[in-house]
């Protein structure tokens, strides 16, 4: 006994049977696609209509995110774009410092215990030209800390109170990251991430307490069902016990209604002691939940100006960025990788680290010549014909962070990295010409997970203000389709078990109200989402 | 709460670091060391120092201490600084690609922490070769350029002549640093620890401090006020073959003094509010130049002096 469902249209991106109208699944996979005559050959079976009016995709694949989009959601949303939540509701985005205030004064309208602590997350003080200060927040309330985090979670703007509590408001600060007011005290914006350490309790930011949040993480599968993602990278990850145990707990439950793939990022023990901790973890994986994978950081990110650039570098002239990992070390932690078979993701943003990880990769390779290894660079928003060459030449996948052209692409025109190199960042077109298998991302939380979204900025590269940023690199529906799943499950070594619609697979699903290969390119990130199934079970995006 | 020196171990892989900790931890002579570690890598303590490990905190002889901070060194300071724990001296080993200057701002903020100096370990066998590479070249020139006392290290690994045309390039490009040189460590943790402001006045004479040098010290401490000027004058005389001095001297109305003398250059400030007890000075020269009997002398004979005519002052009619 099995069950047939009747769709509208199912796309399988399965070039063998690209779309069909019916698929049979049968324990968690995928029995048969194809009309209904076809699948019944397989025997008794139950036809299930709950699809008939909707269009199945295999279920999308968000090849870099991160878990804690999930705890984010326990802050205020401030930011400048309309955001859904993990309950559905759409937080419309904010277009000004003084909208921003007026949220935080509804929101803490609510509190009752006035020591309690008031923070919001995804501000973004590009967009709005102006900085919250320290007495904008005191308006606000001075017995309560308040902190408001910047979308690129590196800068955070404080209250009186915050600063108090953390020994900071005082006269004798002297510090890059720290604007004085006329006062002669902390102006209220702080940038860096250790900078803002001693006023992380007293705003009620724990990172090691959030990768381990029970809350977060099922909040962040009810975003995956809201947005069709039945796989997601959890992707730098510390993976402290607490955290594995409760990734292991939560996931074992039937009713968990995704797979994660979670990568522990390197550092502060050995590569040694790293590929033996992974390999170790590995034994833990089922089917929601992987585990056996790195992730390596090499440098910081171009809007922070801590990215690696190659000349002529930033286009207002910033020094250049910041190395987080000495080449010896990345060549090392490769080669460890590739003799133990751990598959290595590493996040190269400038141009500059990712020649440095390609020379690394290269002195390992040669040292190991395995073959199919999967190594993925990440984010490699400069990348060139040239580099992704090499990466073909290498063996190498891509995952390229697209929506950086949408929401900060008329920063990198105008301030960071210029109109040529602007044009040509995140060069998918450039990827697939070179024969690199390529996948597309959102980083969540620093844009939202939403794969069709993504999709859609790799289509059209329109950016903010709706300047078409590099028309050359915009690549075709179909394409930006195979991105977001098979191109995305490549990477994770996934591809025989999801990514596509075929038999064998597992019986994962994008429910979808629109037809993305027929809607207007121009609106493929509005093409709805009804929910997804997982492994066979249905989670409807209304009842998550 | 008294605020903590803190030192930065600055430098690339393989420069010395690790080495130079351990030299400092085995001479900590009672200064309860607390050293915290970045870098990847096993933990960098000498087995015979370790007495016990408990998690992440190693517990080694002397009553000093280490753990490694992760990426999060503002977080485990806060955590060491407010255990209650008696810490003498904070010592962090950056990461071999860290920039030290925004990590000393960063300290700056910090409650309970007093930010001593940037220390950067140049490998003498590697560093210019490093220095010119394409990929990390910015970042050790970043480091070297702020450090307060370059170290190059493994001298006796390569020529005499290297050694002293490599000194002389670090002099070029590391301003205001003074440049030391070691083999597996072997300098004296005074040298390195010493407790006087940051901005130093360079030592020129330094830079010819050569392969094989081994350095002598003098600990002095009297119970007794002396002329802080004069004395910090007389420690400049040349013939006494001193590096470098420091310390706290009492006037005769019992306030202190910071004195640090190197080379032909003194200072002498009110010493910081936390610090209080008796005169000490700790002399540190160079083995075979050092005239210890002479500097000795000189120490005694000017606690001794102020002494004596205070005493004739004092004498009633």
């Amino acid at each position: 006994m099995f069950t047939i469902y009747e769709a509208r249209k199912i796309i399988t991106m399965n070039e063998n049977r690209p779309v069909a109208t019916h698929v049979a699944v049968k324990d968690g996979h995928i029995l048969g696609v194809g009309t209904l005559e076809e699948l019944a050959g397989w025997g008794e079976h139950s036809l299930d209509k709950t699809f008939q009016g909707k269009v199945l995709m295999p279920g999308l694949v968000e090849g870099h995110s991160h878990i804690t989009e999930g705890a984010q959601w326990r802050f205020i949303y401030v930011g400048y774009y309309d955001r859904l939540d993990p309950n559905g509701k759409l937080w419309t985005g904010l277009k000004s410092a003084k909208a921003v205030l007026e949220r935080l004064k509804t929101e803490e309208a609510k509190l009752e215990d006035p020591a309690q602590p008031l923070t919001a997350w995804a501000y973004d003080g590009i967009f709005l030209k102006d900085s919250i200060t320290r007495k904008d927040l005191d308006a606000i309330s001075t017995t309560r800390p308040i902190g408001v985090l910047h979308i690129s979670g590196h800068v955070v703007y404080v209250n009186s109170k915050a600063l108090e509590l953390a020994g900071m408001l005082r006269k004798d600060i002297d510090h890059p990251g720290i604007a004085m007011d006329d006062e002669g005290l902390p102006a209220g914006e702080i940038k860096g991430l250790d900078v803002a350490v001693p006023l992380n309790v007293h705003i009620g930011l724990n990172r090691l307490e959030m990768v381990a949040s029970e809350k977060g993480l099922r909040d962040f599968s009810r975003l995956c069902v809201r947005h069709g993602v039945t796989t997601a990278g959890d992707f730098a990850n510390p993976l402290p016990k607490p955290a594995v145990d409760m990734l292991v707990r939560v996931t074992a439950e039937d009713s968990f209604p995704a797979r994660i793939v979670s990568l522990r990022i390197a550092r502060d023990i050995t590569p040694t002691e790293i590929i033996e901790r992974v390999t170790e973890l590995k034994t833990l994986s089922t089917d929601r939940l992987r585990f056996g994978k790195v992730k390596i950081v090499t440098d910081g990110a171009i809007s922070a100006y801590s990215a690696r650039m190659k000349w002529p570098g930033y286009f207002n002239g910033e020094p250049n960025g910041l190395w987080y990992m000495a080449p010896e070390r990345l060549r090392e932690f490769f080669e460890r990788a590739l003799e133990a078979g751990v598959q290595v993701h590493c996040h190269t943003n400038g141009d500059e680290a990712t020649d440095l990880a390609l020379d690394m990769f290269e002195l390992a390779l040669r040292k190991h010549p395995i073959p199919d290894h999967r190594f993925t660079l990440h984010h490699c928003q400069l990348a060139n014909t040239a580099q992704f060459k090499r990466m073909k030449a290498l063996g190498l996948c891509v995952n390229l962070f697209t929506n950086h052209v949408h929401y900060w692409g008329d920063q990198h025109y105008e301030i960071t990295v210029g109109p040529e190199r602007a044009e040509r960042m995140n060069a998918t077109a450039s990827a697939l010409a070179a024969g690199v298998p390529m996948a597309i991302h959102s980083d969540a939380p620093v844009t939202p997970i939403k794969p069709l979204f993504t999709a859609w900025v790799a289509v059209n590269r329109l950016t903010e203000s709706g300047r078409v940023l590099g028309e050359a690199q915009r690549i075709s529906v179909q394409e930006a389709l195979h991105a977001i799943t098979l191109g995305a499950a490549y990477t994770f070594g996934m591809d025989d078990e999801i990514g596509s619609i075929e038999a064998g697979k597992f019986a994962d699903f994008a429910v979808l109200e629109d037809d993305p290969t027929e809607i207007d390119p121009l609106k493929l990130k509005d093409v709805r989402v009804w929910g997804t199934v997982l492994k066979g079970r249905v989670f409807p995006a209304a009842a998550v | 709460m008294t605020a903590v020196p803190t030192t930065l171990i600055s430098g690339y892989l393989g420069a010395g670091k690790t080495t130079l900790v351990n030299s400092l931890l085995r001479q900590s002579a009672g200064r309860r060391l607390a050293v915290l570690v970045n870098d990847f890598g096993t933990l960098p303590i000498d087995a015979d120092l370790i007495e016990a490990q408990d998690g992440n905190l190693v517990n080694i002889s002397g009553g000093c201490i280490c753990c490694s901070y992760g990426d999060d060194l503002t977080a485990a300071l806060l955590e060491m600084t407010q255990s209650g724990r008696a810490i003498d001296h904070f010592l962090i080993e950056t990461s071999g690609v860290a920039l030290p200057k925004p990590i000393t701002q960063t300290l700056m903020l910090l409650p309970g922490i007093l930010v001593n100096g940037i220390v950067t370990l140049a490998d003498a066998q590697r560093v210019r070769e490093c220095a010119g590479d394409k990929y990390m070249g910015d970042t050790i020139h970043g480091q070297l350029a702020v450090a307060d006392i370059v170290i190059l290290s493994k001298v006796d690994l390569v020529p005499d002549q290297e050694a002293a045309d490599t000194i002389g390039w670090l002099v070029g490009i590391s301003p205001r640093a003074q440049v030391l040189s070691s083999e597996r460590g072997d300098l004296p943790a005074e040298a390195i620890l010493g407790e006087a402001s940051v901005d130093e006045p360079r030592s020129d004479f330094m830079r010819f401090v050569r392969h094989g040098t081994r350095y002598e010290t003098i600990n002095f401490e009297s119970e007794h006020p002396a002329d802080v000027g004069a004395l910090a004058d007389a420690l400049t005389a040349r013939a006494l073959g001193l590096l470098r001095a420091k310390g706290f001297v009492k006037a005769p109305d019992g306030k202190l003094s910071a004195v640090h003398v190197v080379g032909d250059q003194r200072t002498i400030e009110p010493a910081p509010p936390w610090v209080s007890g008796a005169s000490r000075l700790v002399c540190i020269g160079l083995a075979k130049k050092f005239d210890k009997t002479a500097v000795q002398a000189l120490l005694e004979r000017h606690f001794h002096t102020l002494t004596a005519h205070d005493r004739r002052e004092n004498q009633p009619g």
